[in-house]
C-alpha cells in the first residue's frame, strides 16, 4: 500500500499590504483554498503562469511561510509552523531547489561547504564525516571529487543546478520541492537534469512537488497535475486525465499556447502562411 | 539581393588563457521578408554572431569576415558614426531580458521617442503621435497613459512589447530577436511570438530569431540554422529540418525534447554525440541497480 507523504487541505495564504500615505491597506489572496495529496515516490506537478500563487504554495509546503488557514500534513503529521516552532526533524524531511541556480548559491562559499552546511546546522556529525557525505553526494549528482574545492562561478548553469539538487538531498529528505528547476536551462542540459531527477527519485524513493510552466516537461515527469489560476486550483487529476481531457478553459488556453514541434503542425502553419 | 549576407564570420575574444573562438567561420544570409531561426545551446555563439553584425561587442572581441553586407552596404568598411546610422534604424535588435534592457531611470515614452529623435529627426508632436501609434501596434492598452510608465511598473510581457515598439520604431528592414521569450511564461510567449510574426508579415521585415527552444523554431521560422560550439551544423528549411534532420547534433537536439521521450529516459545530446561514454546522470541509476 502506498503511503501519503504530503497532504494539504484547503490551504489559504493571504498577504496584507500595509497602506502608504495615500493608499489604504489591502489584502492579496495569493492562494485560495487548495487541496492536494501526494503518495510516496510520486510526482505532483503544479502548473500556472507567474503570479498564480504556485511559488507561494511551494513556500508553504517547504515550511518557509505558514499558511493563513488550512491544514498541512507531512508523513501523516500535522504541521503548523505559525504555532509550533519547526523541529530539525521536520526541516530535514522537506527540502527545496530554486529556479535560478545563479542566484541560489553563495558566490563566496566553496561547493564542499555548500553541501556540508545543512549537516552542520541540522546534525552533530563531525567534520570528517560531513566531508565524506558531501563527496558521495557530488558523485551521485554526476560531479567529481575535484569539484569539492571550487566556487559556484566556476560552474555552468546545469552543473550549478546539480549542486543545488545535491544540497537539497544532503539531509535525506522524503519530500523535495522543485520550483522551476529546469526553466533557466538549455534544452540539452534540461534533459540531463530531468534524467538525474528521475534517477534520484528511483534510488531514494523521493516524493517530488514539481513546479513549472512548461507543459512538455510536466507531461514527461509528473504523475499528477494541478493547474493553478489566480490562486485557485482549476484542474487537478492524474497526468493522463488532464492531458487527454482538459476541463477548465484556462488549461485549454495553456495547451494551445505551448509551441508544438511536430511536423504536422509546421505543415499546417506553412500552409496557412501561404494562403495569407 | 540578400538583405544580410555574411561569409566566413569569425569572432574571437582575448582572454587570459589566449584567444577564445566564439564563432568559427559562419556563413549566413537573410532574404527580405524571411524568418530565419538560429538555434543552439548556450555557448554556441549564436548571440555573439548577431552582436557582431550590430557592432555591439566589447573591444576585447576581434571580428573577421570575408564579407558582411547589409542591403548591399559593406558593414566592415563603415566608420563607427556611419554604422550608428544603420544600427537601430535599419537593423534593430530585441534582447532576452526585457526588464533589464530598458533604462529604469526614464519612462518608456522617453525611450521610444529617443530613437525617433535620433534617427528620424521628428519634432516633439510627431514623436509623441508616433510613440502612441507604436504602443497601439504592439498591443499595449491605454497608450497615452502608459507612455508615462516606468519599466518597473510594467510586467515582463509588457516590457518586451515596449522593446519591440522601440525596435520597430524606424521601420527597420531587419529585426534581430535574441531569445525574445525565454524569460516569459508560455501564454505570454505565445502572444509575443504572434506579435513578432504578424509585424514581420505586415511590414515585410527580415526577422532573425535566436533561440534554444525548438518549439519556438517550429512556430515561427521559414529557414533554420543549427549552431554548435561556434560552428554551423546544419542549415535547412524548417519542414525538412524537423522531418529529416541531417546532422547528428540536430537529431540529438530534437530527441531531447520532453515530448519525444521514449520510455522513462530522455536522450540527452551527449548520449547521441559520444555514444560509448555513459551520460553523467546515469551514475545514480547504476548505483541503484
Amino acid at each position: 500500500m502506498s503511503t501519503t507523504v504530503l497532504e494539504g487541505k484547503n490551504i489559504v495564504r493571504d498577504y496584507h499590504i500595509g497602506g502608504g500615505l495615500f493608499t489604504g491597506p489591502r489584502t492579496v489572496h495569493a492562494v485560495k483554498g487548495v487541496s492536494f495529496k501526494v503518495d510516496k515516490g510520486k510526482t505532483l506537478a503544479i502548473v500556472g503562469e507567474s503570479g498564480c500563487g504556485k511559488s507561494t504554495l511551494a513556500r508553504i509546503i517547504t515550511l518557509i511561510d505558514p499558511a493563513t488557514s488550512g491544514d498541512l500534513f507531512i508523513d501523516g503529521n500535522k504541521v503548523d509552523i505559525a504555532r509550533n516552532p519547526l523541529t530539525k526533524e521536520m526541516r530535514r524531511k522537506v527540502q527545496i531547489v530554486f529556479q535560478n541556480p545563479y542566484g541560489s548559491l553563495n558566490p563566496r562559499q566553496k561547493i564542499g561547504d555548500v553541501l556540508g552546511e545543512p549537516l552542520l546546522i541540522n546534525t552533530d556529525k563531525p567534520a570528517a564525516e560531513r566531508r565524506d557525505l558531501a563527496m558521495k553526494m557530488l558523485k551521485k549528482v554526476g560531479l567529481g571529487h575535484e569539484h569539492y574545492n571550487r566556487y559556484p562561478h566556476m560552474f555552468s548553469g546545469g552543473q550549478r543546478q546539480r549542486i543545488a539538487i545535491a544540497r537539497a538531498l544532503m539531509l535525506n529528505p522524503s519530500l523535495l520541492v522543485l520550483d522551476e528547476p529546469v526553466s533557466a536551462l538549455d534544452l540539452s542540459v534540461q534533459a540531463q537534469v530531468l534524467n538525474l531527477l528521475a534517477d534520484l527519485q528511483d534510488e531514494f524513493q523521493l516524493t517530488y512537488v514539481f513546479i513549472s510552466h512548461d507543459l512538455s516537461v510536466v507531461r514527461y515527469i509528473a504523475d499528477d497535475v494541478m493547474v493553478m489560476y489566480f490562486g485557485e486550483a482549476v484542474e487537478y487529476g492524474s497526468r493522463d486525465e488532464v492531458f487527454a481531457d482538459p476541463k477548465h478553459s484556462y488549461t485549454r488556453t495553456l495547451f494551445a499556447a505551448t509551441p508544438r514541434a511536430d511536423v504536422a503542425s509546421i505543415k499546417a502553419r506553412l500552409a496557412k502562411k501561404k494562403a495569407a | 539581393m540578400s538583405l544580410l549576407e555574411i561569409k566566413n564570420l569569425t569572432v574571437s575574444f582575448d582572454t587570459a588563457a589566449g584567444p577564445f573562438m566564439a564563432v568559427q567561420g559562419i556563413d549566413l544570409s537573410v532574404e527580405p521578408r524571411e524568418v530565419l531561426a538560429i538555434v543552439g545551446e548556450s555557448g554556441s555563439g549564436k548571440s555573439v554572431a548577431m552582436l557582431a553584425v550590430m557592432g555591439l561587442l566589447p573591444n576585447t572581441a576581434t571580428v573577421k569576415a570575408d564579407r558582411m553586407a547589409f542591403d548591399g552596404v559593406d558593414l566592415l568598411k563603415l566608420s563607427p558614426s556611419e554604422r550608428r546610422k544603420i544600427v537601430g534604424k535599419d537593423i534593430s535588435m530585441i534582447f532576452q531580458e526585457p526588464v533589464a534592457s530598458l533604462n529604469p531611470c526614464f519612462n518608456v515614452g522617453f525611450q521610444i521617442e529617443e530613437v525617433l529623435r535620433f534617427h528620424m529627426g521628428m519634432d516633439r508632436a510627431q514623436r509623441r503621435a508616433r510613440a502612441i501609434e507604436l504602443m497601439k501596434l504592439v498591443g499595449i492598452a491605454d497608450p497615452e497613459e502608459r507612455l508615462g510608465s516606468f519599466p518597473h511598473q510594467m510586467s515582463g510581457g509588457q516590457c518586451q512589447r515596449v522593446m519591440i515598439a522601440i525596435a520597430i520604431a524606424c521601420n527597420p528592414k531587419l529585426l534581430i530577436a535574441d531569445e525574445p521569450t525565454t524569460a516569459l511564461d508560455v501564454t505570454i510567449q505565445k502572444q509575443i511570438l504572434d506579435l513578432l510574426v504578424s509585424l514581420q508579415a505586415k511590414y515585410g521585415m527580415g526577422l532573425i530569431m535566436i533561440t534554444h527552444n525548438m518549439g519556438v523554431v517550429a512556430e515561427t521560422a521559414d529557414r533554420v540554422i543549427v549552431q554548435y560550439k561556434g560552428r554551423k551544423m546544419e542549415e535547412a528549411d524548417v519542414l525538412s529540418l524537423f522531418e529529416s534532420p541531417k546532422s547528428n547534433y540536430t537529431r540529438a537536439l530534437l530527441s531531447a525534447l520532453p515530448e519525444n521521450a521514449v520510455g522513462d529516459r530522455l536522450p540527452t545530446v551527449s548520449d547521441m554525440l559520444f555514444e560509448p561514454a555513459p551520460p553523467a546522470g546515469n551514475k545514480a541509476a547504476a548505483g541503484a541497480a
